[in-house]
C-alpha cells in the first residue's frame, strides 16, 4: 500500500469541557479545517470513515455524519478499535482507494465533553431532535413514505407491492430454515394483515428474529486450494446519500443505482448477464426500486415488473430463492448477510432442492437506514 | 386502573445551543431556516456548516411556512408507544416553497386524505391543537 498518502490534517485544541456542543458539530469543524489544509474542495471527498458515537448516534453513524456534512461518499465506514481506531482508519482508507472504491477519504474523530451532563446523554442526533417529536420513530414510516411517493409518481399499486411477500413466501417453501417454511400466503392474507403505516401492511415488513451469519473472505489464489468451488467477487459499489428521509436526494431513485452501476462496471457486466438476484428486502417496496435501479426495467416500471416476474428457480432471473428476509425472517444485520450466503450457495451449485440451474453471475444488494446506505456486489462462479 | 399504558411518555425534546433559536421560534409558531451567508443556500435541519459549501457563516431567516407534501404516510401502529393513542395520524415530509424539507404532521384533516403534492401551510398559533410545534394543515 505504498500508494497511500496523508495530505490534510487538523485538530481542535483539547479542552476540559465543550459544553453545549454535539460531537457532530465538532466533527464538522475539524472536517472543514482538514479539507482546507489539504487544499481540496469538500466535493472531492468521496470516502468517509468515522468512529463510534455512544450516546449521540447509536447506529448509522457514517450516514449521519455524511448527511450532516452534505457528503455523498462512495465508501463509508466506522472503525471501533479503541485507541487504535485512528491508525486503523488510515490503512483502511488506503485499501478502499486501492480497491477503486473511492479516491479521497476523510477520517474523522471528535468527542464532545460536558462534565456537568449525565455520563451517558440521551441520543441527540438530527433524527432524534427533528423527526421523533412528530411520532416518527423507527423505519416503518420512512419506507411507507417511499412507497407512497412511488405510487403517486408512477401509479404503483398496493397489489403490486403485496405480491412481493407472497412470491418470497413461495420461494421459502424450498428452504426448511426459513421462519415461514410451511406457511404460504395469498394476496388476501397480506391485505387483511394489519395496516401499520399506510400503504404498508404488516406482512409487507420483515419479521425480527434472532440468528446469525458469517463469511470467510480470502484471495482468489488461496481459494483455489480450498474445499468448495471458487466464488469470486467481480465488482462492488457503495453509495451513501443521507440518513433522515427528508434529506434524501430522491424518494424514487435510490443510491443503489450508483452502487449497482459501479459494481457492474467493475465486473464488466450488465443486467442482462445476471443469473440470480439476491435483493435486500426488508419491505415490499425494496423490490420495485431495486429492480429499477439495477436496470432490469425502466424507472417507474418496477411495480408491474415485480407483479409479472417469476421469482422462482424456474425463472430466467430467480430472486431470493431462500425466501429473502421477508420469508426467512430478519436476524437484525445478519439478515442482510443471508443474501450473500444464498448467492454463494447458489454459485457453488450447493443449494440442493432450490438450486438455480447454471447459476454463474449474481447481483447482491444491501440497504441501510431508508435507501440511505447502499452496497452492491457482483459475484461469480469460478474465476474470470 | 393505571398500568404501564399510562406511563409511556413522549420522548423529551432535545436541542443544543446551536438549534435552540429554531425551537424557541417554533414555540411561537414561527419557522426558521438557516441561510448560508456565503452561497445563499437555505437549509433545514439547522447544522454547524452549510451542507452545500461548508461555510460556517449561517444566519436565521423566518419563512412563511407554505409548501407541498413531498411524501406522506398514515401511522396506524406507531414506532414509539407514546403515540399509540394518537393513531391514525399523518406523518409527512413537507417541501417548503423556499426549498428545504422537514418531517412533520399534517393535522386538521382526515390523515388518509393527505396526498403527495398537496398544498399545506404551517399551523398558526390561532389554529392551536395540542402537540409539537411546526405542524402543517391543508391550505
Ligand atoms: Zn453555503
Amino acid at each position: 500500500m505504498s500508494g497511500t498518502a496523508i495530505v490534510g490534517i487538523a485538530e481542535l485544541p483539547p479542552r476540559r469541557s465543550t459544553p453545549g456542543t454535539t460531537t457532530l458539530e465538532l466533527l464538522a469543524k475539524v472536517a472543514v479545517a482538514a479539507v482546507a489544509d489539504a487544499g481540496l474542495d469538500h466535493l472531492q471527498i468521496d470516502g468517509l470513515v468515522c468512529g463510534p458515537q455512544v450516546g449521540e448516534t447509536p447506529q448509522h453513524v457514517p450516514a449521519t455524519v455524511a448527511e450532516y456534512l452534505g457528503l455523498r461518499p462512495r465508501y463509508a465506514g466506522m472503525v471501533d478499535l479503541g485507541g487504535a481506531t485512528a491508525a486503523a482508519m488510515v490503512w483502511r482508507a488506503g485499501a478502499a482507494i486501492a480497491a477503486g472504491m473511492c479516491t479521497t477519504v476523510l477520517c474523522l474523530l471528535a468527542n464532545s465533553r460536558d462534565p456537568a451532563a449525565p455520563r451517558r446523554s440521551p441520543n441527540r442526533n438530527p433524527i432524534r431532535e427533528f423527526d421523533v417529536p412528530y411520532g416518527a420513530s423507527g423505519a416503518n414510516q420512512a419506507y411507507a413514505m417511499v412507497a407512497q411517493r412511488h405510487m403517486a409518481d408512477f401509479g404503483t399499486t398496493t397489489e403490486q407491492l403485496m405480491c412481493v411477500p407472497v412470491k418470497e413466501r413461495e420461494n421459502a417453501q424450498l428452504n426448511p430454515d426459513a421462519v415461514f417454511h410451511g406457511r404460504t400466503i395469498t394476496l388476501e392474507d397480506v391485505r387483511r394483515s394489519p395496516m401499520v403505516m399506510a400503504p404498508l401492511h404488516q406482512l409487507e415488513m420483515v419479521m425480527p428474529c434472532g440468528g446469525g451469519a458469517a463469511l470467510v473472505v480470502t484471495s482468489a489464489e488461496r481459494a483455489r486450494d480450498l474445499a468448495h468451488p471458487l466464488v469470486a467477487m467481480l465488482g462492488a459499489g457503495e453509495a451513501v446519500t443521507h440518513r433522515a428521509l427528508s434529506q434524501a436526494p430522491s424518494l424514487t431513485t435510490s443510491p443503489l443505482a450508483a452502487a449497482i452501476d459501479q459494481a457492474y462496471r467493475q465486473a464488466a457486466i450488465g443486467p442482462n448477464d445476471l443469473d440470480l438476484l439476491a435483493a435486500y428486502d426488508c419491505y415490499s417496496i425494496l423490490l420495485p426500486i431495486t429492480v429499477e435501479d439495477a436496470g432490469l426495467c425502466d424507472k417507474g416500471e418496477g411495480g408491474p415488473w415485480v407483479a409479472e416476474h417469476d421469482f422462482s428457480i424456474a425463472s430466467r432471473l430467480p430472486i431470493n430463492p431462500h425466501g429473502g428476509q421477508l420469508a426467512c425472517g430478519q436476524a437484525d444485520l445478519s439478515g442482510g448477510m443471508g443474501h450473500v450466503v444464498e448467492a454463494v450457495r447458489q454459485l457453488r451449485g450447493a443449494a440442493g432442492a432450490r438450486q438455480v440451474p447454471n447459476a454463474e453471475l449474481a447481483l447482491v444488494t444491501g440497504n441501510g437506514a431508508t435507501f440511505s446506505e447502499e452496497v452492491a456486489l457482483v459475484l461469480a462462479a469460478g474465476e474470470r | 386502573m393505571s398500568g404501564e399504558h399510562d406511563e409511556v411518555r413522549v420522548p423529551q425534546r432535545v436541542s443544543t445551543p446551536l438549534t435552540a433559536p429554531y425551537w424557541e421560534a417554533a414555540e411561537k409558531g414561527n419557522l426558521l431556516v438557516q441561510v448560508c451567508i456565503d452561497c445563499g443556500r437555505l437549509q433545514l435541519y439547522p447544522g454547524a456548516v452549510c451542507r452545500g459549501c461548508w461555510s460556517e457563516h449561517l444566519r436565521w431567516r423566518s419563512v412563511e411556512g407554505s409548501g407541498t407534501v413531498w411524501t406522506t404516510t398514515v401511522a396506524e401502529v406507531p414506532g414509539h408507544p407514546a403515540w399509540r393513542d394518537a393513531v391514525p395520524y399523518c406523518i409527512a415530509i413537507v417541501e417548503l416553497d423556499e426549498g428545504p424539507r422537514l418531517l412533520t404532521n399534517i393535522v386538521g384533516c382526515d390523515p388518509y386524505a393527505v396526498g403527495v403534492r398537496q398544498r399545506v401551510r404551517l399551523v398558526r398559533a390561532g389554529d392551536h391543537e395540542p402537540g409539537p410545534p411546526l405542524r402543517f394543515m391543508p391550505c
